[in-house]
């Protein structure tokens, strides 16, 4: 069991309602806070086209994540 | 130099700065906040930017753009906040010896810059709703990687 910091931005957070929560699960990657997430808030957004950073860099969804890190969740951009 | 801000983007100001006199070539994009969208009336946009990715992944745009196309300056600025129509969202300009180098890193810039950095923007349209641009549009439009 990991405790991760999950921070949400643009849809993402409108959709959890939060900027940022503390998230108590059992996951190894990036992507298993996105899926543990996901189930937390009903979001049916994939991940294709989202971005993950993790500790403020930019990171892989099969990035490891350790205990005490932040993670932070990017929907799709649309910068410029 | 990238930079993110809130105050409006000055084009006119930006262009100086990158005076250099070994420069032969400056070419610039601007890209403006458009009143329609996928059939909507936009009225004004929403950026958000997170700002710590934001600088330190634009930093590694424009030193990618001068690995492959040598320029002497090149600076990037998103704006953040709420836009209103016409409003310049962001601007990036390069100075090169010569111009083929210039054009070549402006386009590199703003094609990467829309699909890597952390930006969101959200439209406001007329009717009085909203909605967050999914830039899956933008790879409809070829743009992005």
């Amino acid at each position: 069991m990991k405790t991760i910091t999950v921070r949400y931005f643009a849809m993402f957070r409108e959709h959890a309602g939060v900027a940022e929560e503390t998230l108590q699960a059992d996951v190894a990657t990036a992507h298993d806070v996105f899926e543990a997430t996901r189930a937390r808030h009903g979001s049916e957004e994939p991940n294709g086209h989202c971005k993950v950073a993790i500790n403020d860099h930019m990171a892989d969804w099969d990035s490891p994540v350790s205990d005490g890190d932040t993670v932070l969740l990017f929907p799709p951009v649309a910068g410029g | 130099m990238m930079e993110v801000t809130q105050k409006a983007i000055d084009p006119a100001a930006l262009q100086r700065s990158l005076a250099n006199p070994a420069a032969g070539g400056y070419c610039a994009f601007e890209g403006w906040v458009r009143n329609e969208n996928e059939g909507h009336v936009v009225e004004r946009l929403e950026y958000e930017a997170y700002e710590p990715l934001c600088l330190s992944e634009g930093e590694k745009v424009l030193a990618e753009a001068k690995e492959m196309f040598p320029y002497l300056e090149a600076r990037c600025v998103h704006r953040v906040g709420l836009l209103e129509i016409g409003d310049c969202a962001v601007w990036i300009g390069v100075v090169s010896a010569h111009r083929d180098e210039a054009f070549k890193a402006c386009r590199y810039i703003i094609d990467k810059i829309k699909v890597r950095l952390p930006v969101w923007k959200k439209e406001h349209y007329a009717n009085g709703d909203s909605g967050w641009v999914n830039c899956e549009r933008c790879a409809q439009h070829g743009i992005a990687d």
